[in-house]
């Protein structure tokens, strides 16, 4: 699935043959190589994951609708949530995390090559087994087929008497590899960054967007093992008779959401992190200044991160907690918005008074922080718990969380790939197609979501596969799925232009966006070795001290 | 264009040290080790005392004194090991790490004679009740370790054996002794949690 994507000019040297060039992707311990393997895989369980989302709006789109039936719907929610969260979120973060960080620190390679190695083959067959499913699942007892229990898979759903067949347990196993897969990724990427800095390097002059890899790293190692060992516990349910959710003999549903969302929650930080870290980069190069307010950010990042392993019921309230527990979780909530409004306030910050290029890979930023905004705004109305009872599993919920992870996520990812491309490629990507993908995407994203928001408030609830006319859904759905459409050719846009610039692209150079962390200091391409001496720096901003001598930053650090 | 040989600023004489990678792994290795046996430390504190059906903890467990201080003394003689290592004395090296895996498996051997006792005599089985579910998964999941720290510490025996092992590995080797004392620690929180507030 991944060569298609990866196997471009100027990685790969001319007249070798085909089966060569797979040959060295499979052998590759390179962490460059590696991480366009990720974000290619990533970039086709996207494309898959979309297409299923956009057969779910299709069906969505007019009341009574036929196209997908009632089971098929299920697995098509179930499989669209758990691959993007676990087969293209985290791999791009992996591909990003991989790619970026040795160089931005000024070293050859990853701490641990071939554990990286590892770490993506059990990411790609985890993600090829979740798929298999559809054909694997029936079993012998010809029952079931893709996983259909939602991508949280609450308990008893997932319990023997409810789960027949194989379908359950090819959503354990594959999200358990894949963990595996994501922990020592997790575990490469923080040591690397904390023990290979080029010299003089400290801490306080990493660029940020290692410093948020670190955090988003150890979110990973410490939230998922909550996820592994709830699914540890589930196939003892399922193949061992054990009664951990098997609400027959005691055991508790409810444990089950808790540690999924202790787990869940963390991971949705996890995600928006590396966004945080992209434009962290991006904005300072595109407003020609340097990011407002560096230690703060530093600190706002942790404090994220620390918060978020405090707030996870909150996906919880319609359960029946506690009051005490209510109000403990909404209130830890929503001081979770204190450091993220300081992050948006530095990127505006270093945006004030800037000298702003609007060049692609800002644009998107743009885009990020308006939707993130929203988004943000949303989630504190979620994080009261009377208002959440009211819209709790509506479609109001599934707006929310498409904000942060289409319009915020996405659109960190979609401006890291504009940005790095000509790095990891040598070649820009062309601007008018790119245009074209913001427009397109843009529009889509508000058609589909903004409406969202309002068949929620009208009480239609999320995961049905079908409605009656006259419930006044109709016409917000026929828009939201109207966008849906539109953002896959906003995809399809970036797909050609990623191929076609590849080839055809305008010739990048080393730094074409006289940028200054250390990453655009080597050719684009880089060669394997990264650099050929290791460097040495004296501020936060390398390349501008080597650019202007005269007034360099070191001077004032 | 940047030539990047500008970057190479005469190398000074500053000290510029950074942690061992190797030690660094380790360490994430165990924090996310220890995420995964707090859940399975909560899941068994959640369910103490709702089992709808029997046996109870109380009427079935006896406190493991023998299996628990032979594991408890590993961490002792592997850090003795390590001090014979360190001062180049590999004859004593090779005794204390014996040792080591010996009290390993005296501590694994006394688990399943635990469990036999438990399924034969007293029928609690993992799908019995609650009790049984919690029980046999956070214990197994400790014995599990200490079967993979077993698997390294035997791997490391039979090459000091056949005179592999030198000084060169001494990081290596301190690396297995950290995870080895991470799973007597966490065999401490099972003990408390399992034989003494759940009994």
């Amino acid at each position: 699935m991944a060569t298609q994507e990866i196997a471009l000019p100027g990685v790969r040297p001319s007249g070798v043959s085909l089966v060569d060039r797979l040959h060295g992707l499979v052998v590759t311990v390179d962490h460059k190589k590696l991480g366009l393997m990720y974000v290619g895989t990533a970039i086709g369980f996207l494309v898959v994951a979309g297409l299923m989302a956009v057969a779910i709006r299709l069906q969505l789109a007019i009341p009574n609708n036929t196209l997908l039936g009632p089971d098929v719907f299920n697995r098509f929610f179930t499989m669209h949530g758990t691959a993007m969260v676990f087969l293209v979120g985290m791999p791009i973060i992996a591909g990003l995390g991989n790619y970026l960080v040795p160089l931005m620190i000024g070293t050859r390679d990853m701490a641990f090559p071939r554990l990286n190695a590892f770490g993506y083959w059990m990411f790609l067959f985890g993600g090829l087994l979740l798929y298999f499913s559809y054909l694997g699942a029936p079993g012998l007892s010809g029952s079931g087929s893709a996983p259909d229990v939602g991508w949280f898979a609450y308990a008893p759903l997932t319990g023997r008497a409810f789960s027949r067949g194989h379908s359950t347990d090819y959503w354990i196993l594959s999200l358990l590899l894949t963990s595996v897969g994501s922990t020592v990724s997790a575990i490469n990427v923080i040591v690397t960054a904390l023990t290979m800095r080029c010299r003089r390097m400290t801490l306080m002059r990493m660029p940020l967007f290692v410093w948020m890899m670190i955090v988003t790293n150890f979110m990973i190692i410490l939230a998922l093992p909550a996820l592994s060992a709830a699914q540890i516990m589930l196939l003892i349910d399922r193949y061992l008779g054990g009664h951990f959710f098997d609400t027959q003999s005691g055991g508790s549903a409810v444990l089950w959401q808790h540690f999924f969302w202790i787990f869940g929650h963390p991971e949705v930080y996890i995600l928006i992190i590396p966004a945080f870290a992209c434009l962290s980069e991006i904005i300072p190069v595109f407003s020609r200044k340097p990011i407002f307010g560096y230690p703060v950010m530093v600190g706002a990042t942790t404090m994220i991160a620390i918060i978020s392993f405090s707030v996870w019921a909150h996906h919880m309230f319609a359960v029946g907690m506690t009051s005490m527990g209510n109000t403990f979780f909404a209130i830890s909530t929503m001081l979770v918005s204190v450091p993220t409004g300081i992050k948006i306030f530095n990127w505006l910050g270093t945006m004030y008074g800037g000298k702003i290029r609007l060049e692609l890979p800002m644009i998107f930023c743009l885009g990020f922080l308006f939707q993130f905004l929203v988004a943000g705004l949303t989630g504190i109305m979620l994080a009261v718990a009377p208002f959440d009872w009211q819209l709790t599993d509506s479609y109001f919920v599934v707006a929310h969380f498409h904000y942060t992870l289409v319009g915020g996520l996405l659109y960190g990812i979609f401006a890291g790939f504009y940005y790095w491309y000509p790095k990891a490629l040598g070649r820009l990507l062309n601007r008018k197609l790119g245009l074209l993908h913001f427009w397109l995407f843009t529009i889509g994203f508000h058609l589909t979501f903004d409406t969202m928001h309002f068949s929620g408030l009208l009480g239609m609830p999320r995961r049905v596969y079908t409605y009656a006319p006259g419930r006044g859904w109709g016409l917000l759905n026929f828009i939201t799925s109207v966008g849906a459409l539109l953002q896959a050719v906003g995809i399809l846009c970036l797909a050609i232009n990623i191929l076609r610039s590849s080839r055809k692209g305008e010739v990048a150079g080393d730094d074409p966006w006289d940028a200054w962390t250390l990453e655009w200091a080597t050719t684009s391409p880089p060669p394997e070795y990264n650099f050929a001496s290791a460097p040495v720096v004296r501020s936060r901003r390398p390349l501008w001290d080597l650019k202007h001598p005269e007034d360099p930053d070191w001077k004032y650090e | 264009m940047i030539n990047e040989a500008f970057l190479q600023v005469a190398p000074e004489a500053t000290e510029w040290k950074l942690p061992s990678s190797r030690k660094v792994a380790v360490v994430c290795l165990i924090l996310t080790e220890t995420g995964l046996f707090s859940i399975f430390v909560a899941g068994y504190v959640f369910y103490l005392g709702k089992s709808l059906t029997g046996p109870t903890p109380r009427e079935v467990l006896d406190l493991p004194i023998l299996s628990t201080i032979c594991l408890l003394s590993s961490s002792v003689t592997i850090t003795l090991a390590e001090r014979a290592f360190n001062r180049d004395r590999i004859g004593r090296f090779k005794i204390f790490w014996l040792a080591t895996i010996v009290l390993a498996a005296i501590f694994l051997a006394s688990t399943a004679a635990e469990w036999r006792r438990l399924i034969y005599q007293k029928g609690l089985t993992i799908s019995t009740n609650l009790f049984g579910t919690t029980f046999y998964s956070l214990v197994g999941l400790h014995a599990s370790h200490v079967v993979v720290g077993m698997c390294l510490l035997l791997l490391v025996f039979i090459f000091s054996l056949r005179g592999y092992v030198n000084i060169m590995h001494r990081e290596r080797l301190q690396m297995i002794s950290w995870y080895w004392h991470f799973v007597d620690a966490v065999w401490i929180v099972v003990f408390t949690v399992v034989y003494v507030i759940g009994r």
